[in-house]
């Protein structure tokens, strides 16, 4: 099991409240799929993905990265059980997605990016070390179910 | 592959950011050193708590570097030869650690730039970095 100390608890519950999920899910999507153009190939009914315009002002995008930042609602509300709360979508991801697992370390990634280009000077070193620790266990969570 | 444009883009982001060369480069450090703890062991002779003078020099001499390099990029290997060879047979730092300073120099930016850090930006700094980071570990075997 995973050992939060309270700092880490409070600040993953912080940043999760703070958040606009309706900004920032679309922006950390949007920068994936610009920075990472493999990553477009699970969205090839998303439509025309061929630039970063395209991509910016694609609505399902947007949609789609408010969605995934929505999925990581049950981790923040279940910080000692995140592996078995991602059980059934890492099944998903792996059987039905068929997505390389490495690739939600990139959008792992770019999520810390996106909240970094909101929050400034606010977004410290620690504050960023215990959103990377809350991501990577998302992370491994969701490549758990692999086989 | 940086397109010309990619590569004007980056050029444009080291020289404005010259000015406060040591400020950036600590905090990427910093920031590797806060999320990345076994990184520090390269450093356990020097003072790298926030805001220490080795923490401001060594990270203007990183930043330098990467700014330097950036204005000839197609021709990495020969401005990087002496850091290749430094890297590779005095300092023998892990090449995976590249990353994650690429990683937090990005995150640096991020924070220091805001939205004037767009997608097209960060796709074309994380292309830099990446490129940078494997011509410094050529010579490592």
């Amino acid at each position: 099991m995973v050992e939060w100390t309270e700092f880490e608890r409070d600040t993953i519950k912080d940043i999760f409240s703070k958040i606009d999920y309706d900004v920032v899910g679309p922006a950390a999507l949007t920068r994936c799929l610009v920075v990472y153009p493999w990553t477009r190939r699970y969205f090839g009914n998303f439509g025309a993905l061929y630039n970063a315009e395209g991509i910016m002002g694609n609505e399902m995008v947007a949609n789609h990265g408010k969605k995934v930042l929505h999925g990581l609602d049950r981790a923040v509300k279940n910080m000692d059980h995140i592996k078995e709360s991602y059980c059934e979508l890492s099944q998903l991801h792996s059987d039905q997605f068929h997505v390389d697992p490495d690739n939600f370390r990139l959008l792992a990634d770019c999520l810390a990016i996106a909240i970094a280009t909101q929050w400034g000077s606010a977004f410290t070193p620690d504050i960023q070390a215990a959103f990377q620790k809350f991501l990577s266990v998302v992370v491994f969570s969701l490549g758990s179910q692999y086989h | 592959m940086l397109s010309k444009q990619e590569k004007e883009l980056i050029i444009e982001i080291w020289t404005r950011l010259t000015p406060v060369a040591d400020r950036i480069g600590a905090e990427a450090l910093l920031r590797m050193f806060t999320s990345y703890p076994g990184t520090k062991t390269y450093f356990s002779h020097l003072d790298i708590t926030p805001r220490s003078a080795h923490l401001l020099s060594h990270g203007q001499k990183i930043f330098l570097a990467l700014a330097e390099g950036s204005k000839d990029i197609a021709n990495l290997m020969t401005t990087l030869a002496p850091l290749q060879t430094y890297h590779a047979y005095q300092l023998r730092i892990q090449p995976s650690n590249f990353k994650l300073f690429s990683h937090c120099m990005i995150v640096t930016l991020a924070c220091f730039m805001g939205d004037r850090f767009t997608p097209s930006l960060h796709a074309a700094m994380d292309k830099y970095l990446s490129a940078f980071s494997a011509v410094l570990g050529e010579k490592f075997r």
